[in-house]
């Protein structure tokens, strides 16, 4: 059986880990109440998506 | 490349799978708008359009296409009678999705669908839910207040039976 025939050195390790790095989620701003929400989807704090489209939002409390 | 694997599978048979689209489908029709997953969603479009496009043909051998796939005789009643014509010079895109967040559990991405025009239905939905949950708070209310009096009196009478 083959077998490794040297130490796999722990710079060896993290090179190979060099583009393993997670990206952060690009987001947009709600039109509406300018908060940072995900693209493409309505905006979870006030319920808006393209000027409408309201969903009933929990008022905190 | 992603040749040969056109549409939705949903991880069903296939006669699960065209229950539940011709559920949805009548489901939808009824209620202009249903809040399901983005796969669902997604599979149940052409569905509905290809039933909105019977809807406006309106002759007899479409509505017995119609009648064919959808559950319900008022889906019917209601795609040809009213839904039809709404979409009358409208060629295809009569659905709308919107996603809206995921689900508690799996963390399916939710969204809903509804057809075009059915905004001002929805206005009026969500005002008689409004009206439902404000209704049932104060019974609620009510009643938690009811209890509360009852019990107010009844302490004193055990107090004095125990004192007997």
């Amino acid at each position: 059986m083959p077998n490794p025939k040297r130490r796999h050195s722990k710079q060896r390790t993290s090179t190979r880990r060099a583009h393993d790095a997670l990206k952060s989620r690009s987001l947009s701003e709600c039109p509406n109440c300018h908060e940072r929400k995900l693209p493409h989807r309505a905006c979870p704090k006030c319920g808006y998506y393209k000027g409408r489209e309201v969903l009933e939002v929990k008022e905190a409390g | 490349m992603r040749h040969k694997v056109a549409g939705w599978k949903l991880g069903r048979t296939t006669s699960h799978r065209r229950s539940l689209l011709r559920n949805m489908a009548t489901s939808l029709i009824l209620e202009e708008r249903i809040e399901t997953t983005v796969p669902k969603a997604k599979a149940l479009r052409p569905q509905v359009e290809k039933m909105i496009t019977l809807g406006k043909k309106g002759d007899l051998s479409a509505r017995r296409q119609a009648a064919a796939y959808l559950m319900t005789r008022e889906a019917v009643n209601k795609l040809f009678d009213t839904i039809g014509p709404r979409f009358g010079d409208r060629e295809g895109g009569f659905l709308r999705i919107v996603r809206v967040g995921w689900q508690k559990g799996d963390g399916a991405e939710k969204a809903f669908i509804e057809l075009l025009g059915s905004e001002k239905l929805q206005e009026e939905k969500r005002q008689k839910r409004a009206e439902t949950r404000a209704k049932r708070t104060a019974e609620a209310k009510k009643a938690m207040e009811e209890a509360e009096a009852q019990a107010a009196p009844g302490e004193p009478a055990e107090d004095s039976e125990k004192k007997e």
